[in-house]
Order: structure tokens, then C-alpha cells, then sequence
């Protein structure tokens, strides 16, 4: 039982570093940051910061945001983590419409693309549905629990898309697992079929993205901490091409050996040619060409950004052409809370410059140029004090490699415990 | 990652000598919640089936690949889950001579034990046993590492522990979730066999694969002619333990079906 305890608190990942977020609406209506508990979100029609609001009568996040997402139109937003909650907003107000309590902490979170379902995974590896749906002003439903559909046996979920023609749910774990399962229509009763599973990383898996469908199929991009982007047949499960980012990171940077090239976050444009890659020591993001024809991924170049810059998440709007990144984090040793501050850089321009010419080089905006200029910066990043950026990005920076590197050895680590408990009660026996 | 190690890596190998239970005497029960600390293929197609079934594989052959008219390579098509000590492997093995089995344990020792086993039966009846293998691993966290789609045509989970608190319910071999990942890899028409001298288990066991639309029972006049049956109570160690005690024990056996998408 001892046992089981601490391995579960080992799973729970409670407590842990917990990266800054972005998300952009796909309409480019808006864009949003979660830190710690904090979800910041810029309205780019109106120009101002937006002041959420809720009738869901639930409770206000109190803990790390751990996974935000827009609905494939854009009417609904939902943010969950830390805290168990699950918020479901509308987008068009920003008034929470839903708060669901979790049992267990929430670890991701997406909205079926008919925008009538959302999913969420717990601490457990489990995914729970709950249907959207506004109860009016106030009114919580008894009936609308969340049930659980499907499960990884007892693997934090670090990523759920779903497919783009809605039919299903991708899921990504640490123990290096893709499950692709079918999302039948009624999925309150249906049986959700496993269609594949994605396996060929070698580390945990830490961001997959779905191309958009093209001639009635689509494809898988996943990244992960074993530093490398993989591309997927994810109907067939089979893998089609595998991109170490290792050699053309350590050209472009002066880190050494040890410097940890896990994958944070990748993003896909939507004409499905560039993957925008966010890798853990490199400061700025490397850009890959995939060829969807010839089912290959391959290098393009690195935007290199200042040196205390390294992206922790990654969003794409297509309707602007332009890449959000942020570099944030809470869950840090000594972090108080109005250290919550994160840093926002966005590329301007970004499919176009780069499919004219591989030797453009996309406009990285000074935040004299960003959209909305300093009153956008303030919204989303809690401050414009340039020096305290500095200090917490430096912070940030240090916060990332030690998770990144437990994350990598957590195996290790934990079998040399065992090796210790298993020593512990031989000797026991011994004495008897 | 590494390569799986297979019944015929290392040891006495040919001696030809039964081991003996007592010097692989292990904890009773696992925990299937704790991380793993053994090797794991990354995907089925790293399973090295050479290892576990060289008559099947021989070394020579499949490298150069230049398939002279070879039928297709030969797949596990039956697994036995949480297999202690292997008695239904062996008991099962010269029923299916051409079909490929593997156990899989948890338990390091015990595992250790059905190699030795199986190494031991093998040399003392040549080319018999050479179609059941074993693998220390984790069958709750990585089915999916060993088997693809469709590719099982029978499952076994013989008298697995019955974690009897409530809370534990979740460490339970069989449940709606995990028979999800069963039903993957199981082909249509597969028979999962399940049994167990725990009353309350039973039931659970039965409850879950009547609730699962992939699951439908075989029936009586079916199950009365199946070979396999008779051993699910008589050819393991469990089995044997509880029969010798005079216990009940409680079957549920159920076909793999495929559901009409519309
Ligand atoms: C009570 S014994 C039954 C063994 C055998 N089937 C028999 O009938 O004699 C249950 C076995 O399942 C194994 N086991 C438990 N959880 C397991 C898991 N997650 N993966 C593989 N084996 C497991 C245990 O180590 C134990 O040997």
C-alpha cells in the first residue's frame, strides 16, 4: 500500500512546473494566455483586454491552468488543470457557460468539432465527456456528470486533439503512447473504438497536432522528449517519417551536449507545410517543411529569438498569418504570485514569407510593432517592465530544464528507489 | 529502447532439468500501478520473435530477407495474461502446435521460471514447446506494445489477483477501459477466457464484458466443446491450488465481435 501511494503521488503530477499557454482564436477574434491560475485574454476586434465573466456558478481557477482550447469555430474556449475544474466559455461574451468538477486534477482538455461534447483527461489517464450545454442563467444539470469514455491505464495525458473531420479523439501520454480512438456520434452511449495506436517515440510524448484534411484524409504530427517530430498515417497507426531536431539545433545554438532538446510544443499552419517546433534550449523555434505528397518532414530554419527567449507554448492563427509564442510558467520554487508574468512574441507574416522564399526571414515583432502595442503586451503578459522580464524568464528558464530533466529521468530515478525498497526487505527477511 | 529477451536468453539452456518452483519463490502480488523496469518493445514490430521461438525464426533466415515463397512470418495469436507460473502455456501448447503463445508476468522471478520452464520442456521433447514464450511486463500499460490490431485470436486471464477494496477496483486485469485495449488487439471472433475462484470477482469480470459492445458470450453448447475449456480450471498453478481445495470457480468466456458502423 506504501507503495501504491507513492507512486501514485509520482503520477499525480502535483505541484509540477506548469508551462505559460497560448492559444488564438481560429477566426483571430481573440487570443489567450493561461499562467497559474490566471487566463488572460485579449479581444483583437475590440482592441482591449477582456474582463471574463461567469454564471456558471462555479468556482474561479485557483490553481495552474494546464490546457486551454479554442472550438474549431471559435464559439466555445475551454480551460482546465491543477484545480479540477473545467471551464467551458463562450467565446463571443467571455461568460463562463459551465464549471465541471473533476475528481482528480485535469491534464487536457478539447471540444469535439461539432462543438457539443467537451473531453477531458485526469491525472489517471482517463478521458470523462460532458455535453455542452448552457442550463440557463445559474442552473447547473444533475444529469449532465461526466462520463468517462476511454482511459490510458495510469499515463498523464500531455495532449487531445481531435481529428479534423470530427471522427476522432487523438490522445498523447508519458509512457510514450498515441492513441487514436473513434468518437462515435452519440458518444454518451456509443463504444469508443480503438483505431490505432501511434507508438515510435522513444521519451514521453509532449504536443501532437493534426493536419488539416486534404483529399479526405489527414495526417499526425507529434513531438516529444525524445527530440524528435514524427509524422503519422494515424488511421493505420503507422509512422511515415521521424525528424531529429539534435543536429541543426546544435548548430544553431552554443548550448553544449547536455542541453536538453525535448520538444514543448509544435504548431501547424494551416495550409499544412510549415510545423512551427518550440524545443526546450533553443530560443526561438525551428521550422519544418512537411510534404504531405511525399510524406516527409524536413528542416527549413531556425527563428532565432533573444537568448533568454525559449517558447513554452505555440499558437497559429491562420486568419492574421501569424504565430503567437509565449514563455511563461508558475509552479516555480519561490514563485509569488504577482510574479506571474510571461513573455509574448509574435511572428508576422509567417506562412507567407516563408513558402515565397525559405530565405526570408519572417518578421519577429518588436513590441513596439505587435497589434494593439503596449495594451495588448500589458493584457497578456502582466507587465512591459522589461528588467523584471528578464528576471523571471531567467527564472523560467532554470524551472524548465530541471522539470524537463525530471521528466527524462523519472524512470531511472524511480528504479533505483525500488532497487532500494527491494534491498530493504531482503534485509528485513535477513533478520529474521 | 531495448529488445525484449525471449525464453531462450541465457541460462541453463538444454539441461534439459525441470526448475524447481521453490528457488523462484516472489512477492505474492504485484502492484500494476508502478512504473516499469524492464525492457519495452516501442511497438509490436520490435518484438523479437526470433528470440522468444527460434524454431520458428531461424537465425539465418529473415535477414536477407529474399523470401523464397516463404508464407507469411508467424504471430503470437494467443497471450495469457498475468501467466504465473505457465501451466496453461504448457498445457495449451501441444493442443495449437502451430499456433504462437506468449505469457506475460509481472513478476520478475516468475517469469524467470516459465523460461526455465519452457527451455527445460523443449529439451527434453525435441521439437515440442517451441510455440510458448514468456515476457516480464506490465499487461495493464502495454498490450498495445506487443500486439497489433485484430492480431490475438484468444486471450486467457486465469484466477488474476481480485484486488477486493474499492479503491483498487482500478488495478483489476479486467475492466470497461482496459477491454478497449483487448478488443484492439484481438481479432474478430477472438475468445477471451477469464476465471476465477473469487466469487465477487467473477461477477465483475462477467458484468464488464457483458457491459462492452465488443463483447458477446459464447454460448453453453460452444463452450462444452471447447478444447481450451477443461484446462482453464485444471492445467494452472492457481487452478490446481483451488481444485485441490475443493473451490468454486466462476467462468466467463466471450467472443470478440464486430460492430456495424453506419
Ligand atoms: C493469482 S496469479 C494467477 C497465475 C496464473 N494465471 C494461474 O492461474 O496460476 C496472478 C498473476 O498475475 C500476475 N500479474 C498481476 N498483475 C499483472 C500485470 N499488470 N501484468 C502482468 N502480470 C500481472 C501476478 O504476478 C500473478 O503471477
Amino acid at each position: 500500500m506504501e507503495d501504491a501511494a507513492v507512486e501514485e503521488a509520482e503520477v499525480s503530477g502535483a505541484g509540477e512546473f506548469a508551462p505559460a499557454l497560448v492559444a488564438a482564436h481560429p477566426l483571430g477574434h481573440s487570443v489567450a494566455v493561461a499562467v497559474g491560475p490566471e487566463l488572460r485574454v485579449f479581444d483583437l476586434n475590440g482592441g482591449c483586454a477582456v474582463s471574463l465573466s461567469d454564471d456558471s456558478g462555479g468556482c474561479s481557477h485557483s490553481d495552474a491552468i494546464r490546457a486551454i482550447s479554442f472550438s474549431a469555430d471559435g464559439a466555445l474556449f475551454a480551460s482546465a488543470g491543477d484545480d479540477k475544474l473545467v471551464k467551458i466559455w463562450k467565446t463571443d461574451s467571455w461568460r463562463c457557460i459551465q464549471t465541471i468538477t473533476s475528481e482528480k486534477r485535469v491534464s487536457a482538455v478539447a471540444i469535439s468539432k461539432d462543438g457539443l461534447y467537451v473531453t477531458f483527461a485526469d491525472k489517471f489517464g482517463v478521458i470523462w465527456l460532458v455535453t455542452v450545454g448552457e442550463h440557463g442563467e445559474g442552473q447547473v444539470s444533475s444529469d449532465n456528470k461526466p462520463v468517462s469514455i476511454y482511459g490510458h491505464y495510469c499515463s498523464i495525458i500531455t495532449s487531445m486533439k481531435f481529428s479534423p473531420d470530427g471522427r476522432f479523439i487523438a490522445t498523447a501520454d508519458r509512457d510514450f503512447k498515441i492513441r487514436v480512438t473513434s468518437f462515435p456520434k452519440d458518444p454518451v452511449k456509443g463504444a469508443p473504438q480503438i483505431q490505432s495506436f501511434c507508438l515510435g517515440h522513444t521519451e514521453f510524448v509532449s504536443s501532437i497536432a493534426f493536419t488539416s484534411l486534404s483529399g479526405g484524409s489527414s495526417f499526425l504530427l507529434s513531438g516529444g522528449g525524445d527530440s524528435t517530430v514524427r509524422l503519422w498515417d494515424y488511421i493505420n497507426g503507422c509512422l511515415l517519417d521521424t525528424y531529429e531536431v539534435k543536429d541543426k539545433v546544435g548548430e544553431q545554438s552554443d548550448e553544449t551536449e547536455d542541453s536538453n532538446l525535448a520538444i514543448a510544443d509544435l504548431c501547424v499552419t494551416n495550409d499544412d507545410s510549415l510545423v512551427a517546433v518550440a524545443i526546450q534550449s533553443l530560443n526561438g523555434i525551428m521550422l519544418l517543411a512537411c510534404d504531405l505528397i511525399a510524406k516527409k518532414l524536413s528542416f527549413l530554419k531556425v527563428i532565432t529569438m533573444e537568448k533568454s527567449y525559449i517558447p513554452t507554448s505555440l499558437a497559429y492563427s491562420s486568419s492574421a498569418d501569424l504565430l503567437w509564442t509565449v514563455m511563461g510558467a508558475s509552479n516555480m520554487p519561490n514563485q509569488a504570485a504577482s510574479q506571474l508574468l510571461t513573455r509574448v512574441r509574435i511572428i508576422l507574416r509567417f506562412q507567407k514569407e516563408l513558402s515565397a522564399s525559405a530565405d526570408h526571414d519572417p518578421a519577429i515583432l518588436e513590441d513596439s510593432e505587435v497589434p494593439h502595442g503596449e495594451k495588448l503586451l500589458l493584457a497578456l503578459q502582466g507587465s512591459l517592465d522589461a528588467s523584471k522580464q528578464e528576471e523571471v524568464l531567467a527564472a523560467v528558464l532554470a524551472a524548465l530544464r530541471v522539470s524537463m530533466h525530471k521528466m527524462l529521468v523519472k524512470k531511472n530515478y524511480s528504479e533505483e528507489r525500488r532497487e532500494q525498497r527491494k534491498r530493504g526487505r531482503n534485509d528485513k527477511k535477513i533478520k529474521k | 529502447m531495448t529488445r525484449t529477451s525471449g525464453a531462450n536468453g541465457g541460462g541453463q539452456q538444454g539441461s534439459g532439468k525441470l526448475p524447481r518452483k521453490r528457488f523462484y519463490r516472489a512477492r505474492a502480488h504485484s502492484n500494476p500501478l508502478s512504473d516499469s523496469h524492464f525492457p519495452i518493445p516501442i511497438s509490436p514490430d520490435d518484438v523479437d520473435l526470433s528470440q522468444h521461438y527460434p524454431r520458428y525464426f531461424p537465425a539465418d533466415k529473415g535477414e536477407h530477407g529474399d523470401g523464397d515463397g516463404d508464407a507469411e512470418a508467424p504471430r503470437i495469436r494467443f497471450a495469457d495474461v498475468g501467466c504465473g507460473f505457465g501451466g496453461l502455456l504448457v498445457g495449451l501448447s501441444p493442443l495449437f502446435p502451430d499456433k504462437l503463445m506468449i505469457g506475460m508476468e509481472l513478476r520478475d522471478k516468475v517469469t524467470e521460471y516459465v523460461k526455465e520452464r519452457v527451455l527445460a520442456l523443449r529439451a527434453s521433447n525435441p521439437g515440442q514447446y517451441d510455440n510458448i514464450s514468456v515476457v516480464r511486463t506490465n499487461s495493464m500499460k502495454y498490450i498495445p506494445n506487443y500486439f497489433g490490431k485484430a492480431q490475438l485470436s484468444k486471450m486467457f486471464f486465469l484466477f488474476p489477483d481480485p484486488h477486493f477494496k474499492e479503491k483498487n477496483h482500478r488495478r483489476r486485469v479486467i475492466s470497461m477501459h482496459l477491454l478497449d485495449e483487448y478488443a484492439y488487439v484481438m481479432e474478430a471472433g477472438g475468445i477471451i477466457y477469464t476465471i476465477t475462484d473469487v466469487e465477487e470477482l467473477g461477477i465483475w469480470m462477467r458484468t464488464c464484458l457483458e457491459k462492452h459492445p465488443l463483447f458477446e458470450a459464447v454460448p453453453e453448447e460452444e463452450i462444452k466443446v471447447d478444447p481450451v475449456v477443461k484446462l482453464l480450471s485444471s492445467a494452472t498453478e492457481e487452478g490446481q491450488k483451488v481444485a485441490r481445495n475443493g473451490g468454486q470457480t466462476f467462468q466467463a468466456i466471450f467472443r470478440r465481435i464486430s460492430l456495424q458502423e453506419e
